[in-house]
């Protein structure tokens, strides 16, 4: 091969790791937006980067890898595949052999079982390359066939940096967690002008798809981020505590002692069963110092998810948060914890629930909202979890709330207390309430009737007493709140070694 | 004009501020009771208070104003 030949390959390999014209980079610039290549030296632990199809629409001349790049690298020293658009190629639109690079890099990760990536800053389809792009084999519908087919194979993370629009939104869709950044990612599947066109709403870019709205809202974002360097090391933490895939068990870290800022348990929880407290204090106790990666943080958030470390060991945490909205479970909070629970048991990472729940919500807006369809998920998505489970009833548990949160007959590996929780069908309050109402009614002197309620209150507390339940056996262990790390700790330990099928069948009917 | 809207459907059973009071970001305003916990709502943002739009013992649906603030 001559110096010449060589020459060329480097000046085309060079010309297009470019990527497009630089008013295109201005313009990147102008966003606070990190050219892709960049992106990529944020995301992989070093140099070590391997691309396949550089030269992808070379011939076009005016599309660069066609406006993706497809390489594997590494993040925290594991193997991952990446997808990224490059927005300053036609604004990251994507033509057939866009899609064909998309579909082979996930080719790639199914066949070497390692997480995929996907960077998405995106317009859409190119129109005028529908027929080659869009309803064949191979067409665009492909990509999210295949992402159906990874999940819970290998983990799939979306980095939005831009924007998703249409068809492309359902890239975010089908990933594990979407990781958005603030003011420049937006997802919808008609964009304003369109809403404006086809039903006359009038509306924000922001206001319809914006990152906030996704993660507060809709519950279609997972991480909202500042800013692009804050999402990238947000992906690399959340892949921290992931194994490559489904065959594999999460990594093990050096275990940490919990903040050592953090308030003594047993002073956080109130002993009055109707005060809030704040359960991220009870968190910050519990486990190993700045190991919670929270997912969800700002949708449905009367009820907290997040993977921690206990001892180096993750453990997904799914808590009551009597703080806002009373801790009580809404439509989001369960589909919320569905989802969770349902990503925590695809890569074996066990689970915790923290509970101090008074049940579900009742009332019109809820009943028309389908409560009851979305407990159901979350109930059953906890019930079918085969990674060791612990429940471990904080303050209290009451009616479907206990089932929710992994009650004893949801098979948790423990089911555990707090000296002073209570676990009943409901409160002493509700349910003196409920069984003495007429009663209650037909004691006309007001002092006398005061009388009644509070003796009646008595004895239902003492038929609650969590002694009598743990002499019944129904919790199987109340542990002291200055014990209670350790016991947790000892506990996964030995229920590592934990293996069940959850039952033989094709597949459940989910109740979605 | 910033408002405090209830969280969740149920009753006021206390009413922390008064019209003129400053208010800082995240400081407790009203306190409800709903599914007999106690459900304090908060000042997203500070402010001075305008106007307090319920009294102890009223029921409010969730997304109901409850607090406005300027």
């Amino acid at each position: 091969m001559s110096n010449q030949m060589e020459d060329i390959l480097r000046e085309r390999m060079a010309q297009v790791e470019k990527g497009g014209d630089e008013k295109y980079h201005a313009k990147l610039k102008e966003q606070n937006k990190l050219f892709v290549r960049d992106r990529l030296k944020l995301l992989f632990d070093d140099e070590f980067m391997l691309e396949d199809g550089l030269f992808a629409n070379f011939l076009a001349g005016d599309l660069p890898a066609d406006g993706v790049v497809t390489a594997i690298g590494k993040v925290n020293g594991q193997t991952v595949c990446v997808m990224a658009n490059d927005s300053t190629v036609k604004a990251g639109s994507w033509g057939s052999r866009t899609v064909e690079k998309i579909i082979r890099i996930q080719e790639t990760a199914e066949k070497m079982r390692v997480p995929l990536i996907y960077l998405v800053d995106s317009a859409g389809a190119r129109i005028t390359d529908q027929l080659e792009m869009f309803p064949g084999r191979r067409g665009a519908g492909r990509i999210f066939y295949n992402q159906v087919k990874l999940s819970g194979k290998v983990p799939q993370i979306c980095i939005l940096f831009g924007p998703s629009a249409a068809g492309g939104a359902y890239i975010p869709a089908f990933c594990d967690i979407v990781i958005m950044v603030e003011h420049n990612a937006s997802m919808y599947l008609g964009s304003p002008r369109m809403a404006e066109m086809v039903i006359g709403q009038k509306v924000t870019l922001e206001e319809l798809g914006g990152a906030r709205m996704h993660c507060s809202v809709s519950g279609c974002g997972d991480v909202l981020a500042a800013n692009e360097e804050e999402a990238i090391q947000s992906a690399r933490k959340y892949l921290s505590y992931f194994p490559a895939n489904y065959t594999e068990k999460p990594p093990v870290t050096v275990g940490m002692a919990p903040n050592p800022q953090a308030k003594d348990i047993s002073t956080i929880v109130p002993e009055n069963q109707n005060a809030p407290f704040n359960m991220y204090d009870f968190i910050d106790a519990l486990v190993d110092e700045d190991s919670f990666f929270e997912i969800k943080k700002l949708f449905a958030q009367e009820l907290i998810t997040g993977i921690a470390r206990l001892d180096g060991k993750p453990v997904g945490i799914i808590a009551n948060q009597p703080r806002v909205k009373g801790g009580v479970l809404f439509v989001d909070s369960a589909d919320k914890a569905a989802r969770f629970i349902n990503l925590c048991d695809a890569y074996h990472i066990p689970l915790l629930f923290l509970a101090d729940v008074p049940g579900f919500m009742i009332g019109t807006a809820v009943e028309r909202a389908g409560i009851i369809r979305h407990g159901a998920k979350m109930i059953s998505a906890m019930s079918e979890a085969t990674v060791p489970k612990i429940s471990l009833i904080v303050r209290k548990a009451y009616g479907a709330g206990l089932y929710a949160m992994a009650g004893p007959a949801f098979e948790p590996d423990a089911c555990l207390a707090l000296p002073g929780a209570q676990i009943a069908v409901m409160g002493p309050e509700a349910a003196v309430n409920a069984v003495y109402s007429n009663k209650i009614q037909a004691i006309e002197d007001p002092q006398e009737r005061q009388a009644f309620i509070m003796e009646k209150r008595k004895e239902y507390q003492e038929d609650i007493d969590l002694y009598l339940l743990a002499s019944d056996l129904i919790v199987d262990g109340i542990v002291p709140p200055a014990n209670l790390r350790q016991e947790l700790i000892n506990r996964y330990t030995v229920y590592a070694s934990k293996r069940q099928i959850f039952t033989d069948r094709k597949h459940p009917v989910y109740p979605v | 004009m910033k408002q405090v809207t209830a969280t969740m459907a149920g009753t006021v059973i206390q009413v922390l501020v008064s019209a003129g009071d400053n208010v800082g970001a995240g400081q407790d305003v009203i306190v409800m009771e709903s599914m007999k916990m106690e459900v304090p709502l908060q000042a997203e943002a500070a402010g001075t208070v305008k106007e307090v739009k319920v009294n102890i013992g009223d029921f409010v649906n969730e997304g109901d104003i409850v607090l406005v603030l300027e």
